[in-house]
């Protein structure tokens, strides 16, 4: 997985929780919260989303390093280089 | 015979247009189903039945807007004969195709070619899309899809530019979904008659939540992450719990008297992107567990968010929550939505210096601040309320 492919898995997933937000410019440094006006029940969706599509367990403590787009694929980027 | 009327879905509403009827004369209906889709000013709502029956008559087509209180369609008690003078539309119940009364929209086999209002096509649209349509006054059935089978923004682009250029639209621009200008109107009209009839008072406390965001933590930790709970759960909870046992904030004021509720049925105020407010209610959040609050909030705020609310959720409840969140500010001095008699205002949940025990402390703390209807109670209600939410909130594992 290229971090190309990466971070389209980040944004599918985050806009098919926001579905009203889909097609709007991302912000890659940007946090979710600010760009995207999302609250915490969002947010939460988004982390089920991403653990559904990647099948990692995502710990509570984990959340500060998925805030933004560029953090969220930094996050499975590694991850995913300690699974292999 | 039962008349089915455009409901009231709030003080402001005075009228709402009819999208879609999911049944058909014939059908069986029974309390709760969801049996037509009404436009509001709270974007696109599921009107449910509250009465066991058959459909007999449908007084309304879809893409008419008419005044709340309106019938829209009769239906038959059990038991109770058909209506004989049936209307032409109605006359195509009994097609040889039924669909099954488990589908969730039946589209009937030989109505009217749909008026050019509706845009629920079988394409799919993008929400983007829709809205570009919704502005541009496009009708998205008569859009072509992309190669993708998708109806785009560039599709709609691509209409809007081989559109004839017409002095004055023939029909207004339809839209599916939440229209903020009129959502705002709607806000603007529901608090200034709360502003104009109602006497509030407000009386706040700040509770520390440490122990609450403790034992979350802790549960987190072990929940998998789809199984997770928020904040808002126990603190929706707590409310119910502390609402049920003061009276005197759940209920509705009818007719200038009060009527208390027997269930705790919790408005829940959720901010739209973009602008606009809307609290449906989650039901008797009293007697549910924390997971089924949560389950509760999951499934409401999303479809509030898609404008896709039901009827009872905007007339059921007794009370509302306002929950400013995480990363807001300190406190929020709300105003009650008519005709509930008080709503409960919740800061974000911070860091402050605190004394715990005689002991300066740093802790978590929530300003919740309870705004009453003085024609019911006095602020002695609110602060009986506020000691009750604390105590409940130090033992977040009773919840």
């Amino acid at each position: 997985m290229t971090d190309a492919d990466l971070m389209d898995t980040v944004m599918t997933t985050f806009f098919s929780v926001a579905p009203d937000l889909e097609g709007e410019p991302v912000e890659p440094e940007e946090t979710f919260r600010k760009q995207f006006e999302i609250d915490s029940m969002d947010f939460l969706n988004f982390i089920i989303g991403l653990s559904k599509t990647t099948g990692l367990e995502i710990p509570e403590k984990d959340y500060p390093s998925l805030q933004t787009p560029n953090g969220a694929v930094a996050y499975l980027r590694a991850r995913w280089d300690k699974a292999v | 015979m039962i008349q089915f009327r455009m409901p009231s879905l709030g003080a402001d509403m005075d009228a709402g247009t009819l999208v879609e009827w999911y049944r058909k004369p014939g059908d069986q209906v029974s309390h709760g189903d969801i049996i037509a889709l009404v436009e509001t000013q709270k974007g696109a709502i599921e009107i449910e039945v509250f009465n066991d029956g058959t459909l007999d008559r449908i007084e309304v087509e879809p893409g008419h807007k008419v005044p709340v209180g309106t019938v829209l369609a009769t239906i038959r008690e059990p038991g109770e004969a058909a209506s004989t003078a049936l209307e032409p539309a109605a006359a195509a119940a009994p097609a040889p195709e039924v669909a099954p009364p488990t589908a969730p929209r039946p589209r009937p086999t030989a109505a009217p070619p749909p008026p050019a209002e509706r845009v629920e096509g079988r394409a799919k649209v993008t929400p983007v899309a829709r809205r570009r349509a919704a502005e541009a006054g496009i009708d998205l059935a008569a859009v072509a899809a992309g190669p993708d089978g998708v109806v785009g923004l560039a599709e709609v682009e691509a209409a809007r530019r081989a559109a004839p250029e017409t002095g004055a639209p023939a029909a207004a621009p339809r839209r599916i979904g939440i229209d903020l200008g009129e959502m705002r109107k709607a806000i603007a009209a529901a608090m200034s008659r709360s502003h104009r009839d109602i006497p509030h008072y407000w009386v706040s406390q700040t509770i520390d939540v440490t122990p609450l965001f403790d034992w979350l933590e802790a549960e987190n930790a072990r929940r998998p992450v789809a199984s997770r709970l928020l904040y808002a759960a126990p603190l929706a909870k707590a409310m119910a719990l502390a609402l049920k046992e003061t009276p005197q904030l759940n209920g509705h004021f009818v007719d200038d008297a009060f009527v208390p509720a027997g269930a705790v049925h919790l408005g829940v105020a959720t901010a739209l992107r973009g602008g606009g407010l809307v609290a449906p209610a989650l039901h008797e959040v009293d007697t549910l567990s924390l997971d089924a609050v949560m389950a509760g909030l999951g499934d409401m705020i999303p479809r509030a968010r898609s404008g896709r609310l039901r009827s009872s959720e905007l007339t059921d409840a007794t009370a509302t929550l306002s929950n400013l969140g995480e990363g807001t500010s300190d406190a929020i001095m709300p105003l009650i939505y008519p005709p509930q008699v008080a709503i409960i205002g919740c800061g974000a949940a911070a860091l402050r210096p605190w004394v715990a025990d005689g002991v300066l402390a740093v802790r978590r703390v929530i300003t919740v601040t309870v705004a009453g209807d003085h024609r019911v109670s006095d602020g002695r209600s609110a602060s009986r309320f506020l000691t009750r939410l604390d105590a409940l909130l130090q033992a977040p594992e009773a919840l």
